[in-house]
């Protein structure tokens, strides 16, 4: 921890990127947006092998399944210094829930909570522990930025993005209305309350509309599948991305869902 | 009641909300009017934060000693003329109050808004019973009118547009002129006063409930922003305190500071614009006030949440901000939880009162996006408590098939790396290679719960990780 203050000065940082199951799985590429803004502030990246936080049977109730999972993850990034997720909502597991996991098990314990402690979600890490001020990036237009809820009420996670994009050229943030309120994504909430669960993200859409804005960000993937999956029902042609990928000037795939030939560094207009 | 909405149901109440527009365009009030005014009542007070603290810590001291404080606090109703009942239960609470009437002859209660009065019942046994209830707070007289229960726990008619009362009205009040102006709710207010101030006079028995009970002193506190509860503890002759056991706290200063984070937290007021406090019945020389004065302290559950997972929750002071800021609750209203406790707070007590195979439902209905627990006031860990009551109907085997299913079939994976990496990767590419060309999906055969309702992004191709491997020469 003590190398944080300076990180360019001295041996590299190693941290361990845990990329989570749904970019790994279905966008790839925010993955690789994360370890070009920790190699450009002087880490050096791991990818242990890995699956997921586990945080889907720990939100259904599947305690022991959640455990199995988090003393897996928590092994597989011992050598790490940090533990780095471009999700506020798989960090907030690593972070606040595999404590609670093992409050009974002192020896286990132990080990969550130094895991917990060098566990953070990627835009904070950046701002908050490696102290970086601005990117080397670009976007033209107008964005607006969703606050997922974990990275938010969990982890304290509203400025640092909001500091970042302030220093992208040619971006310009336009709050939206409601930034902080559910997507209504909630992980298997979606699913098992489909129907509850489209008319919260049906509020959301109908503020990411009125900002005018073309392109919407935040920094959970499951929110931006969810907010994307509503735009793209409703006939909208916002482009939804990971603020991750504007960060790192890493935006020439084509949005979430967006199809392969509108590829392009831009977004479209709504 | 009857034909009110059962948790059980709860899949099918949300539906019917959803397509209910008046019900829609009501819950507008909720998502803007309370969240503004009570963000602004903290910004307004610098300590607020601090006072949370301190209202969590009053409320889990006195926990941590009812025993000792509820004798401090029966001790002094005693010493000050009035009499203690103790119920285990709600029907043992319901007994208790239809023997206090029935012993006076009582025909007609007057009720001051009572939460505990709803799980009990009352109403409904008290008819039964041949006697005459009648809520006196605007809300809850409006939900009476209609056969309702209260959707929301301070605001009980929340649901209802002012057109809905004014017809109520019109039809019930049949011997006021039919031309009478009822546009406004203060008209609406005015009429509900006139109707209800012969009722006060007439009633022979007040029934109240209370926020806080004094230990100290033996004094029940009410807040109401009507003054009907002090019309209904002050004139009857007989005024009966319904509690459960979480309500004591040990001193006035306590309750003080609790009173301060209340109304800021349930309606962004500084203070509800009655605070009113009553010990014992008239003593010599007062010049009103009840002959009698009874509290019927109700357990109903309580006692068995101390010390377990769900002790928090008995902090709650019943403000309502939990409901008011969640994004479920928001959408449906607080009769789809067919419950007596909706929102956030009723997901955590409904369980503990009703137990968890009829009240399962309502903690899986949470996407757990924390903002009740952001803005309670005495900083209850709902959704914490939310997912120990998932654990135990997962380890009762009473969560959905298949859900468990689901989260087996996928954890099966997530516990072998190797196999999960391999594994995914193929689909991946496979999911790409058909759904590249749109870049998402319309539907698809085993994510239906998902693009029912909305697309699904098509995966980009191969794996982060595999990729990773197969660029770093698979080194770690």
């Amino acid at each position: 921890m003590a190398d944080a203050a300076e990180p360019a000065k001295r041996a590299p940082i190693r941290v361990g990127l845990f990329v989570t199951c749904l970019v790994d799985l279905i966008r790839p590429s925010v993955g690789f947006a994360a370890v070009k803004l920790l190699e450009d502030a002087g880490c050096r990246v791991f990818v242990p092998s890995q699956t997921c936080c586990g945080q889907p049977a720990y939100n259904s109730g599947d305690r022991a399944a959640a455990k199995d999972i988090a003393r897996q993850t928590i092994a597989a990034f011992e050598d790490c210094d940090y533990v780095v997720a471009p999700s506020g909502s798989c960090a907030g597991m690593l972070a606040r829930h595999y404590p609670e996991l093992f409050a009974g098990e002192p020896e286990v314990a132990r080990k969550a909570n130094a895991f917990a402690a060098k566990s953070f979600e990627l835009v904070s890490f950046l701002v908050d522990v490696l102290k970086v001020t601005k990117v080397a990036a670009r976007y033209e237009g107008e964005v607006t930025y969703h606050d997922s809820c974990s990275g938010l009420r969990e982890l304290g996670v509203a400025s640092q993005p909001r500091k970042l994009l302030g220093t992208v050229e040619g971006l310009h943030l336009v709050e939206l209305t409601g930034a902080d309120i559910c997507c209504g994504f909630g992980g298997t909430f979606a699913v098992k309350y489909g129907e509850i669960s489209d008319a919260i993200v049906a509020q959301k859409t109908a503020n990411i509309l009125a900002s005018g804005a073309p392109t919407l960000l935040a920094g959970d993937l499951g929110c931006l599948m969810n907010m994307a999956g509503k735009l793209q029902r409703q006939g909208s042609a916002v482009s939804v991305r990971h603020v991750a990928e504007v960060l790192a000037g890493m935006t020439d795939e084509p949005a979430i869902g967006a199809p392969a030939s509108a590829a392009s560094g831009q977004g479209a207009r709504p | 009641m009857s034909e009110m909405p059962d948790s059980t149901h709860f899949k099918e109440n949300a539906h019917a909300a959803l397509q209910d527009a008046p019900l829609q365009n009501a819950l507008r009030f909720v998502r803007g009017n309370f969240v503004e005014k009570r963000a602004a009542a903290a910004a307004r007070l610098p300590e607020f934060e601090a006072l949370r603290d301190s209202a969590r810590d009053i409320k889990d001291h006195a926990l941590a000693h009812l025993d000792l404080y509820l004798e401090a606090y029966e001790a002094k109703v005693v010493a000050a003329g009035g009499h203690v009942h103790y119920a285990l239960t709600a029907k043992e609470g319901v007994d208790i109050v239809l023997k206090l009437c029935q012993e006076r002859g009582a025909k007609a209660v007057t009720k001051g808004k009572s939460m505990i009065a709803e799980e009990m019942g009352l109403n409904a046994a008290l008819e039964a019973a041949g006697i005459d209830p009648i809520e006196t707070d605007l809300g809850e007289y409006i939900i009476q009118l209609r056969g309702e229960t209260p959707s929301h726990i301070i605001a009980p008619a929340v649901h209802l547009s002012k057109e809905q009362v004014e017809a109520d009205f019109r039809r019930v009040h049949r011997d006021l002129p039919d031309g009478r102006d009822l546009s406004r709710p203060e008209l609406l207010l005015t009429e509900a006063r006139g109707v209800l101030r012969d009722k006060f006079l007439s009633a022979d028995i007040g029934v109240t409930g209370a926020n806080f009970l004094i230990a100290e002193t033996g004094t029940s506190i009410i807040v109401t922003n009507e003054g009907n509860g002090d019309l209904t503890q002050i004139l009857p002759k007989v005024h009966i305190v319904l509690a459960s056991l979480e309500k004591i706290v040990p001193t006035l200063e306590d309750a003080a500071q609790l009173l301060r984070v209340l109304a800021r937290s349930a309606t962004g007021q500084d203070m509800s614009v009655y605070t009113t406090l009553s010990t014992g019945p008239r003593r010599p020389g007062d010049p009103d006030g009840p002959e009698e004065y009874h509290v019927v302290l109700i357990d109903n559950g309580r006692s068995a949440m101390l010390g377990g997972d769900f002790e928090d929750m008995l902090r709650c002071i019943r403000c309502g901000a939990c409901m008011n800021h969640c994004p479920v609750y928001q959408a449906i209203g607080g009769h789809a939880y067919g419950s007596v406790y909706p929102g956030p707070m009723g997901a955590v007590l409904t369980p503990s009162l009703t137990g968890i195979a009829k009240g399962g439902h309502l903690p899986n209905a949470s996407t757990f996006c924390g903002r009740c627990e952001a803005v309670c006031p005495v900083r209850i860990p709902l959704p914490n408590m939310m997912r120990h009551w998932r654990e135990r109907e997962f380890e009762r085997h009473l969560s959905p098939a298949a859900m468990r299913y689901g989260i087996g079939f996928w954890a099966f994976f997530a516990k072998r790396p190797t196999l999960y990496r391999l594994s995914t990767d193929l689909a991946m590419r496979a999911l790409h290679l058909i759904g590249r060309a749109r870049g998402r999906f319309r539907s698809l055969p085993f994510a239906g719960g998902w693009t029912r309702y909305r697309d699904l992004p098509a995966p980009q191709g191969a794996t982060f990780q595999s990729q990773w491997r197969a660029r770093s020469g698979a080194v770690n």
